[in-house]
Formats: C-alpha cells, sequence, structure tokens
C-alpha cells in the first residue's frame, strides 16, 4: 500500500491521536499521542490491510538541542514498520517528555521490542511500561547516566569496574 | 564405608543423589566463540534448560561518536561495525545520507556499489562457514575458505587500497573509481572461489558427521523468526524469500538479475544451504554487473600530456590559467582512479558534497572553494532539516541507517539497524531444548559479529 495511504488509515483508525503526519524522502511518518501508541502499534500489526507483522527498528531521538523544537517534547521514540505480505514501510514516532520519560512496551506484539527497547532504556533512559525486564542492554548495570543524550558529554570517563563476585 | 555417589565425592558427604540444574558460563572470552558475548546456561545434564545473552563487550559508542564530527568523518567508523563486509556498511551509510539530500548516484557508481558488496558478500558468507565448519572440526573447510576470501580481498585491496578499513564510500558516490583490468581480476578471483566453494560442496553437504550436527539443530520456526524482525539468510533459510534488494531495489540491483534461494528447514543446516547457495547468486551478480557497467575503460578521453601537480599549481599562481583546466595532472598511485575523468564518472555531479576533481581544485579559485566550503570546519555537508532511513541488505540481513539532519554540518543522530542484533536477541530461543554440544555451532550459524551488535 501506498505510504500516504497508510497514514490515511490511521487518521481513520485514530483520528485525533494521530498528531502530527509528514513524508519526507518517500518515507511516512506519523506521530502517535502516547495514550494512544500502544493500540496504534497493535493496529498496524492485525490489520488485515497494514499487517505490519516485523518491527524492523525501534530507537528514540534526543532533541534537546535541535534547533526550533524548544516547546515540544524532549525524546521522540521511533518505530520503523515493515509488513512482509504488503511489503511496505512506515514510520510511527511518539514524544516524551523528560519527566516523565515512559512508553508503553511493544513487547507483547514484537520479541524483538525486548532487546530494543532495553537498548532505548540504556542509551536514552526512556522507561517501556510493563517491559518483562529491563536491564540495560550494552552498557554495564553500574553505568551512570544514559550516553546517547544530548546533555551526556562525550568527553566523560567513567571508571571501570572490577568484576562482581 | 558405605558406597559414594559421584555427588557426593565432589559436593561433599550428604549432598544425596539428587539432581540439579547446573549453570555454566560460555565466554565473553571463550575460545570456541569468535566473538565477545556472553551467553550464562542452565543445563540439566547435557540439555540448555534456559539461555541467557548478554552483549555490549565491544561497544565503542558508534552513533555518539557520528553526532560529534561531519558527515564524513562517520564514514571510517562504519567500516568498524561489520567488519568482515565492511563495503556495505559504508555504502548503506552514504546511501542514508544521500537520500537526506535527495542526490542521484550516476549510474556507473551505482554498479560499483553493487558489484563491491556482492564482493564483501561472499567474503562475509565464507567466513561464516568457514568459521561454523571449524567449530564442528572441519578445520580444512576453514582454510579453504579463508583461502577464498584471500582472493576477494585482494579484489577489495586493489580497489580501495585497505584490506579491513577501506573507507571507500563517499556521500554521492564512490572514493575512485576501479583499477584498470579489474574485471578480469575479479574474473580470476572467481574462478577460484567456484573451485572452493565446490570442494566445500563435496566435503561437507552430504556429510554424514556434518549433517548429524547441523540438521534439526538450532530450529526457529518462521513465525518466530519473523516476529523477532530477522532477515537475511536466517529468514530465508525459515522459508520466507524477502531481501531488501528484491523487495525495495536500491541502486543497480533492479537491472541485475539474481535470485534469493530459500530453504524450508530452519536449522543450522538450512542456513548453511542458504549461505552457499547466496553466494553463487552474489557472483552471478557482479558478473551481470560488470557486463552491463556503464562508462568503459578507464583513462580514454584524456588529452594532452599529464604534469605535476606543483606544476600545475605554480602554473595557476602566475595567471597562466588559459587552458588549465583541461590538463590532466599525474596523481600518485594513492589517488589512482580520482582524475577527473573518472571522479566524474562515479560521484554525483553535485558540489554541495562531492569533492572536485584535484586538477580542478589546484586549476581554478572556483574548484579550490569547492573544496574548502567541504572541508572546513561548520561548513562541510549539510542536508536540510529532516530525516531518512535507508535499508541495505547486509550480509547478515537488512542493514538500516537512520540519519536525523537539523541543517547543520553534523548529523544530529545516526542510528545504526545491526543485522545482527535480532538474532543475538532470539538466540536463546534457539539453545533452548538443545545440547550443550550445539551452543557453539548454532552461534556461529547466526554469524554474529561483534563490531555491528553493540556497535
Amino acid at each position: 500500500m501506498d505510504g500516504s495511504r497508510i497514514i490515511e488509515r490511521l487518521r481513520e483508525r485514530f483520528a485525533t491521536a494521530i498528531v502530527e503526519t509528514g513524508s519526507q524522502w518517500r518515507d511516512h511518518t506519523a506521530v502517535v499521542d502516547r495514550a494512544a501508541v500502544r493500540e496504534a502499534l497493535e493496529f498496524c500489526k492485525t490489520n488485515p490491510e497494514l499487517s505490519f507483522d516485523m518491527l524492523t527498528d525501534l530507537t528514540a531521538v534526543d532533541y534537546l538541542k535541535f534547533p526550533g523544537r524548544e516547546d515540544r517534547p524532549r525524546f521522540e521514540v521511533v518505530y520503523h514498520l515493515y509488513s512482509l505480505p504488503h511489503n511496505h514501510r512506515v514510520r510511527l514516532k511518539v514524544g516524551v517528555e523528560e519527566d516523565d520519560a515512559v512508553v508503553p512496551t511493544a513487547v507483547g506484539l514484537w520479541p524483538i521490542a525486548n532487546w530494543f527497547e532495553r537498548e532505548v532504556w540504556d542509551m536514552f533512559g526512556i522507561r517501556f511500561d510493563g517491559h518483562p525486564n529491563l536491564r540495560r542492554l550494552l552498557m554495564y548495570e553500574e553505568f551512570e547516566g544514559h550516553p546517547l543524550r544530548k546533555d551526556y558529554p562525550i568527553n566523560r570517563r567513567q571508571p571501570l569496574i572490577g568484576p562482581r563476585n | 564405608m558405605a558406597q559414594r555417589t559421584t555427588r557426593e565425592m565432589y559436593l561433599g558427604e550428604g549432598s544425596g543423589t539428587g539432581s540439579r540444574h547446573l549453570q555454566v558460563n560460555f565466554g565473553p572470552q571463550h575460545p570456541a566463540m569468535h566473538g565477545i558475548i556472553r551467553i550464562l546456561a542452565e543445563l540439566d545434564g547435557e540439555t540448555v534448560v534456559r539461555g541467557d545473552v548478554e552483549i555490549g563487550y565491544l561497544h565503542r559508542a558508534f552513533e555518539k561518536e557520528c553526532e560529534v564530527g561531519p558527515y564524513a568523518t562517520a564514514i571510517p567508523f562504519t567500516d568498524r561495525l561489520n567488519y568482515v563486509s565492511p563495503l556495505i556498511n559504508n555504502f548503506g551509510y552514504a546511501s542514508a545520507v544521500e537520500k537526506l539530500l535527495g542526490i542521484d548516484l550516476t549510474e556507473r557508481c551505482e554498479y560499483i556499489r553493487v558489484i563491491m558488496s556482492e564482493i564483501s558478500r561472499i567474503c562475509d558468507h565464507l567466513t561464516c562457514i568457514g568459521a561454523s565448519a571449524m567449530e564442528l572440526g572441519a578445520v580444512t573447510v576453514f582454510l579453504y575458505m579463508i583461502k577464498a576470501r584471500e582472493f576477494l580481498w585482494e579484489l577489495v585491496e586493489d580497489v580501495t587500497g585497505a584490506r579491513l578499513t577501506i573507507s571507500y564510500g563517499r556521500v554521492g558516490g564512490v572514493k575512485a573509481d576501479l583499477p584498470e583490468g579489474f574485471a578480469a581480476k575479479v574474473q580470476k578471483a572467481f574462478k577460484e572461489t567456484r573451485e572452493v566453494l565446490d570442494e566445500v560442496h563435496r566435503l561437507l553437504t552430504g556429510n554424514r558427521i556434518f549433517i548429524d550436527r547441523m540438521v534439526g539443530v538450532g530450529v526457529l520456526s518462521a513465525e518466530e523468526t519473523v516476529a523477532y524482525s530477522i532477515t537475511g539468510p536466517l529468514l530465508r533459510a525459515a522459508g520466507v524469500g524477502y531481501d531488501v534488494r528484491r523487495a525495495q531495489p536500491y541502486w543497480a540491483y533492479d537491472r541485475v538479475e539474481f535470485e534469493v534461494p530459500t530453504q524450508k528447514g530452519a536449522d543450522n543446516y538450512a542456513r548453511y544451504l542458504v549461505r552457499m547457495a547466496e553466494m553463487e547468486q552474489s557472483m552471478r551478480i557482479v558478473e551481470r554487473a560488470f557486463a552491463d557497467i556503464p562508462g568503459g575503460p578507464i583513462n580514454v578521453d584524456f588529452e594532452g600530456r599529464p604534469i605535476d601537480p606543483g606544476a600545475y599549481v605554480d602554473r595557476g599562481k602566475q595567471g597562466k590559467t588559459d587552458g588549465l583546466l583541461l590538463i590532466p595532472i599525474t596523481l600518485s598511485p594513492n589517488l589512482q582512479g580520482q582524475n577527473r575523468a573518472a571522479l566524474e564518472r562515479v560521484n554525483a555531479a553535485d558540489k554541495r558534497v562531492v569533492l572536485p576533481p584535484k586538477e580542478t581544485t589546484y586549476g581554478s579559485i572556483e574548484g579550490l572553494m569547492n573544496h574548502f566550503m567541504l572541508l572546513m570546519d561548520g561548513y562541510g555537508i549539510r542536508p536540510p532539516v529532516g530525516e531518512a532511513y535507508f535499508p541495505v541488505e547486509g550480509a547478515n540481513g537488512e542493514l538500516g541507517f537512520y540519519v536525523v539532519s537539523d541543517g547543520s554540518d553534523r548529523p544530529y543522530r545516526v542510528r545504526c539497524r545491526p543485522p545482527c542484533l535480532p538474532p543475538l536477541a532470539a538466540l536463546h530461543r534457539m539453545l533452548e531444548g538443545g545440547m550443550v554440544a550445539d551452543v557453539v555451532p548454532t552461534f556461529g550459524s547466526v554469524n554474529m559479529i561483534g563490531g555491528e551488535l553493540d556497535r
């Protein structure tokens, strides 16, 4: 299905919960309200016309230092979905405020979300509500801070930890 | 003295005869693991009951480092993602930035990217099969395959000047045109590679021991493979014929013929067969691409005698610029394939992105300005505000780059979607219920590349 029709379908179903839509370089994007994201993902996966059976990627962007976005939520969690039967893609985004950095988990829909969400928690400090095991994925447990946040300085060093027990 | 049980011998009197699960720690540095990863396995006898996979030992902050420097500085970092097929990473990143900029490549460059990507893919598959065969005791296969990989790496060296850290991709094109006589060298290397593949087929494909160890081991059903977003050979070995090159063609993949081999088994043996078949298809793609590549041989449209770069600059300084731009300069062997004719053939005609040829830089003020506008701090490549996701078919599956631009000369965010992360996330599903001796072969069939997994 053409990207703009996917977005249309989402708009029909979720109306005001779709905060913003856009298309750039043939990529179609919908920004979904956080309250509706779980439903929107489920709709994308189960609707036979969309049937996005693959969560290709799940990541986040920290817009702290992005010019012209001061009044918008600091983080955006980005879902890239792909459908094997229909061979189409879509990008969903959810705005997340810094002081309430929680997003509902997608583990129930795609098991791969387990690791992707662990990585986002590790790198950005965004929690995923309902995640079965939200540990750090790449850094070690004792690591302080979330390195991909824009206010984490590139040259900050943390002493390596010794072996545990 | 009463008969002691084995358990009591090890654990002391009174520990009884009951059985308990044993925790075994594989890695992070295990001689049989070609990658730094830790598997915490819970064993019941020799059966793996539960596996917990821990990664991150090779994390080098790739994504963070990309945000610090200009767009072009990320290219050497991408070499170090999948270090067995670095060319694909180079081109994948460059293509994501090109998508942000809305640049079209020259046709010759598209073909070069296809050719070099496929050569890298063969290298990757050779390494994977060779290493996993070695882990089953077939050291001969490993040696044969590394021999074949050597022929291919010589080709890579011929084009890029390096074997591993190649940095050959450029936003808007590639570093240099293919060297002279490259097609013939490829033909020769492929002949050797085909012989090796034949030998390996004879050694492994019908080998009783190999089949016993591989068939039905490490199975992951097609549904689960899809649910875990696993792409590449693992998905195709489960019977799903998804390949980014076919589903959403990029570069010149819509103009070359190839098949997408699939298998039904979804086990280690099916993965082996898919990889073997894919190498043959990759060679077919390269041969087809060489038949179709436009531009012909290099250095045909030269006029006049090449002069030394120093003399070139001197003439320019003296104001003798009349016709200077048409005179070619002798370039050092390190800049082979970068003279104007060659560079224009393989790079997009876009001054916002592509460095001018050396003749223009040395011989005209516009060229010099162009050169510095691309290299000075705060200038450089400046895509418009926006974001783009560009997937390519890496050797292990879909390799995607998601780049966000804030309009400055540095990427605001670079996300690499590593093809080996989903299989590793599902590794415990492949191991559980299997034997402890199958942990390493299954891990080998996943072809985990630490650089790409941990970034």
